[in-house]
């Protein structure tokens, strides 16, 4: 409740003043008979109120409850503040404040009064570690709470399955992936499927996550070019798919590629889905400080065309304006082709197929054998293992690639980003991260690690053409950076072995 | 036949009433029922129960001075104006007087605003005061009982006592005319002379639209512990701390402006309503008085209130548990809020969200126009239809006289 300043002050100064010093002022305020003892009392309020103004504080205050913290104060948690801001304790023992004497009618019997109290302060006002702690329990609880009342009812365990291999950014990418899963709510299997056999690496990576995983190796080793890549890491999936069917998990199939990045609202959004789900999913293609930034136009016209390019950086299902599903929506790559990345480690933008997996869900019913409720609109599985090579997205699996339910409001929210971006395949990187032995002197620079050539590629005419380029180029840039380097690491030569030699001896300490 | 028939339209009759209360079950599966000391009268019907007649008073009591100042029908005390319109149009009014059970008499006292918007009640005594005088004078219903069946709406500070600041208000005590009126009124506090026995508590006015208009979706997490928005210390009236709100929210921020779980701040953030959705305890301190539009606002977003006021009535107690519902911490326990909150059991937690999220509980503290089923302006109804019927006090013996009509400070006598 705010009240008129000015009148107010004026009111409430004359109040305090009345509670700060005793009775017998009511007589001066009051304008009566001038006794002695008024004028006694106003030469004390003049004096101090001169004290006050020297020091910069109310003065008498101080003085009264010097005074009259003899008497046994109620309150044992009052603190006294500095000489700035002292306070009186709770008035009720000390001295009862003379409005409540002057009114008559305050009841009997009302334990709150009226007037100055402490500002009750405990002695150490900081968090407390353990109260923390409970509290982030019940705001856990309460939102668990939250979750089964106005959350997914019946939710459905989600099979994760990620196409992978080991190499220089797989810890990189699969700790992305690892640490979106552990935050899903749901029941969650995760199916890792590892080009070449298994190794301990990626089992070791994994295992951190505390998920329920299967990870199965499948006979073939990653090759250079992204086109045969991609092939390649369809063919892992339907291998997963594979053992899905093999094993008869249910749930609801995400496909998660280890260098996506997956919005955890895409977890709950998937639980609505019947059979065959899509979703918008966003490319990042346009990095590298290229220009025509956010100047993308929707160009999406409302016709049963099926693939409609458009400069928006997304692929997904489109709606019309009664959320039917009409037709795709498919990111135009014609800006990038020519920059577009060939080979794995190359420095340029690595561009999405026609149609990725990531974008699709699954019901794992899809593909088990012998499922009465599948839907009629869904291959069987021996005719689409047939030609497993022609499967570029779980659209091969329907006869019919209309019955696909849109999600995330129809496609409109991009629930996943996709992203590809690999160091050069032979880049050398210690195993699992782990540097063993510790470090010693480095050799100068003069021999890096890795050759200067590119890797050999798989020949075509077309490309002899576009390679000798890039191979003209790079040996005069590293040899101006190795120029640089060795002068640089010269100077620094003396310093860097020191501190090698003391970590090493502080290692063996 | 006639007898088969019969069942039949019986058994029908049945079928219908259960299947309205398997609606009503599944309803409420995730609230509960509130049920107060006086029983389950949250979702009673006023109508039918009591009789109100409408003083038909002369517009410079109420439609002059809502001219004069039409921020009136924004501000907290609103009440009184829209009670005044509810009732006009209501099924319980009635215009033959001889049947009435309660009279009404629509004077607007806290509609003379400052420039601030604060209402002033210096002159507010004088209204009332020439009301009551118009009405004793023109009709006989308020002398043949001294108005023991009239009520009133006084919505400011404190009530009846006109004054804003305590003292002042405590030392005027309630207005002598009406210590006989049933009194409905904001203020609250046990052992006060400004709360009169029988009086009605009501809610403060929060504009309903207003806070319909900031819902969030419910899935939203709720990650705020403890939420609160407004002034720690009044540095305009009491600048050295301590007056204002009896220095509990001044101890509020002294304890527990550096502890993550208390989000509280002097702020006045445009998302203050879809933080309080998000929150799940927010503080209801006093201020100046007791009562403030934040437990309104706590109960309509489903935070649990925390109330900070020693001796506080709050709205409708009789009808609604709110030990049930909110959290009370006297103000000496202020330093130990983060561990009274955190020791409070998670069902019981649990439970008191699901008595908020109760939609009567929510109407009941609200004042919509047009009215709804079960809103504020019903359950003051039912507030007054519980007093029926009268006692024998109310009718006063021939030639009796109780109020002293001279009685109160002077300035009070002058005529307005």
């Amino acid at each position: 409740m705010k009240h008129l300043t000015a009148l107010q002050q004026q009111g409430r100064r004359s109040t305090s003043y009345r509670s700060s010093a005793p009775s017998p002022l009511d007589a001066t305020v009051d304008g009566a008979i001038k006794s002695p003892a008024t004028i006694f009392w106003l030469i004390v309020h003049g004096l101090c109120c001169l004290i006050s103004l020297l020091l910069g504080f109310r003065f008498s205050r101080l003085l009264f409850f010097l005074l009259l913290s003899t008497s046994p104060s109620s309150s044992p948690t009052t603190t006294v503040y500095t000489a700035l801001q002292t306070t009186l304790p709770s008035s009720s023992a000390a001295k009862p404040p003379p409005d409540s004497n002057i009114s008559g009618g305050a009841a009997a019997g009302s334990r709150v009064v009226v007037g100055r109290h402490g500002i009750l302060i405990r002695p150490w006002p900081h968090p407390d570690p353990a109260e923390v702690m409970k509290a982030h329990g019940i705001i856990e609880r309460v939102q668990a709470e939250q979750r089964s009342q106005y959350g997914v009812k019946n939710h459905r365990t989600v099979i994760a399955v990620t196409p992978t291999y080991v190499r220089t950014f797989q810890t990189l990418h699969l700790t992305g992936v690892m640490h979106s899963l552990m935050n899903v709510p749901y029941d969650l299997i995760w199916i890792v499927v590892e080009a070449g056999p298994t190794t301990n690496e990626t089992a070791s990576l994994i295992s951190k996550s505390g998920l329920k995983t299967i990870h199965i190796g499948f006979d073939a080793k990653i090759p250079l070019l992204w086109d045969d890549r991609h092939k390649l890491e369809s063919r892992m999936r339907f291998h997963a798919l594979r053992e899905i069917r093999e094993k008869r998990l249910d749930g609801i199939v995400v496909f998660a590629d280890d260098s996506n990045m997956h919005s955890l609202e895409l977890f709950d959004e998937i639980q609505n889905v019947k059979w065959v789900g899509a979703f918008s999913i966003g490319i990042i293609a346009q990095y590298s400080g290229d220009s025509e930034e956010g100047e993308y136009t929707i160009v999406q016209r409302e016709d049963n065309s099926e693939k409609k390019p458009s400069r928006l950086p997304i692929q997904g299902p489109v709606c019309n304006s009664s959320n039917h599903f009409v037709g795709w929506h498919a990111f135009d790559k014609a800006a990038f082709v020519e920059r577009s990345a060939r080979y794995v480690g190359d420095r340029a933008v690595v561009l999405p197929r026609e149609v990725e997996w990531a974008g699709f869900v699954l019901n794992s019913r899809l593909v088990w054998e012998e499922e009465m409720d599948k839907p009629v609109w869904a291959k069987e599985w021996e005719e689409v293992a047939r030609e497993v090579e022609e499967v570029e997205s779980p659209l091969a699996l329907l006869k019919d690639g209309s019955v696909v339910e849109p999600l995330g409001g129809c496609g409109r929210k991009v629930l996943l980003w996709w992203l590809r971006v690999e160091a050069r395949a032979d880049s050398k990187f210690p195993p699992r991260w782990i540097i063993d032995p510790p470090l010693e002197i480095t050799v100068p620079a003069k021999r890096t690690p890795w050759p200067d050539a590119p890797p050999e590629l798989p020949s075509s005419s077309e490309k002899v053409v576009t390679i000798p380029e890039i191979t003209e180029r790079r040996p005069t840039k590293n040899g101006s950076k190795r120029k640089r380097s060795s002068r640089s690491k010269k100077k620094q030569r003396a310093k860097v072995i020191d501190e090698h030699v003391s970590t090493q001896n502080s290692r063996d300490n | 036949m006639r007898n088969r028939r019969w069942v039949i339209s019986v058994l029908l009759y049945f079928a219908f009433c259960s299947t309205i209360e398997a609606f009503k079950f599944h309803k409420t599966q995730q609230t509960e029922r509130i049920s107060g000391s006086a029983g389950d009268v949250l979702e009673d019907d006023p109508f039918g129960r009591l009789k109100v007649f409408v003083y038909e008073l002369p517009s410079k009591y109420n439609k002059k001075i809502l001219q004069k100042d039409p921020r009136c029908l924004n501000h907290m005390f609103a009440a009184e104006i829209f009670m005044h319109r509810f009732l006009m149009s209501s099924p319980v009014r009635t215009l033959n007087p001889e049947e009435a059970d309660w009279f009404y008499t629509p004077v607007y006292t806290t509609c003379d605003l400052t420039p601030n918007g604060l209402p002033l009640p210096f002159k507010s005594p004088r209204i009332m005061r020439s009301a009551i005088q118009l009405i004793s004078s023109n009709w006989p219903y308020w002398n043949r009982t001294e108005g023991a069946d009239h009520f009133f709406i006084v919505p400011h500070d404190f009530g009846a006592c006109f004054h804003y600041l305590e003292e002042k208000a405590i030392e005027r005590g309630i207005l002598r005319l009406l210590q006989r009126a049933t009194l409905v009124q904001t203020f609250g506090q046990r052992y006060h002379v400004c709360l009169k026995g029988g009086s009605i508590i009501i809610p403060p006015y929060a504009p309903p639209q207003k806070m319909q208009s900031h819902l969030i979706p419910p899935t939203t997490p709720r990650s705020i512990f403890v939420y609160f928005r407004g002034l720690f210390y009044d540095v305009g009236n009491d600048p050295e701390g301590g007056y204002y709100a009896r220095g509990a929210r001044a101890s509020v921020w002294e304890n527990f402006k550096d502890n993550p779980l208390f989000d509280i701040s002097t702020e006045h953030p445009t998302t203050y309503y879809e933080d309080m959705q998000r929150a799940i305890f927010c503080l209801c301190p006093l201020g100046w008085a007791p009562w403030s539009p934040r437990l309104v606002e706590a109960v309509v977003f489903g935070c649990i209130p925390v109330i900070i006021a020693d001796d506080i009535v709050l709205p409708f107690a009789d009808a609604i548990p709110w030990e049930d519902i909110g959290v009370f911490v006297a103000e000496k326990d202020v330093p130990k809020l983060d561990t009274i909150l955190t020791s409070i059991p998670i069902e019981e937690i649990l439970r008191k969200q699901r008595l908020l999220a109760n939609p009567s509980m929510k109407q009941a503290m609200l004042f919509p126009q047009p009215s709804q089923p079960w809103d504020a302006f019903h359950q003051i109804l039912n507030g007054l239809a519980r007093k029926l019927p009268h006692g024998n006090g109310v009718f006063l013996r021939a030639g009796e006289k109780i109020l002293n009509w001279t009685a109160g400070p002077v300035g009070d006598l002058k005529p307005w």
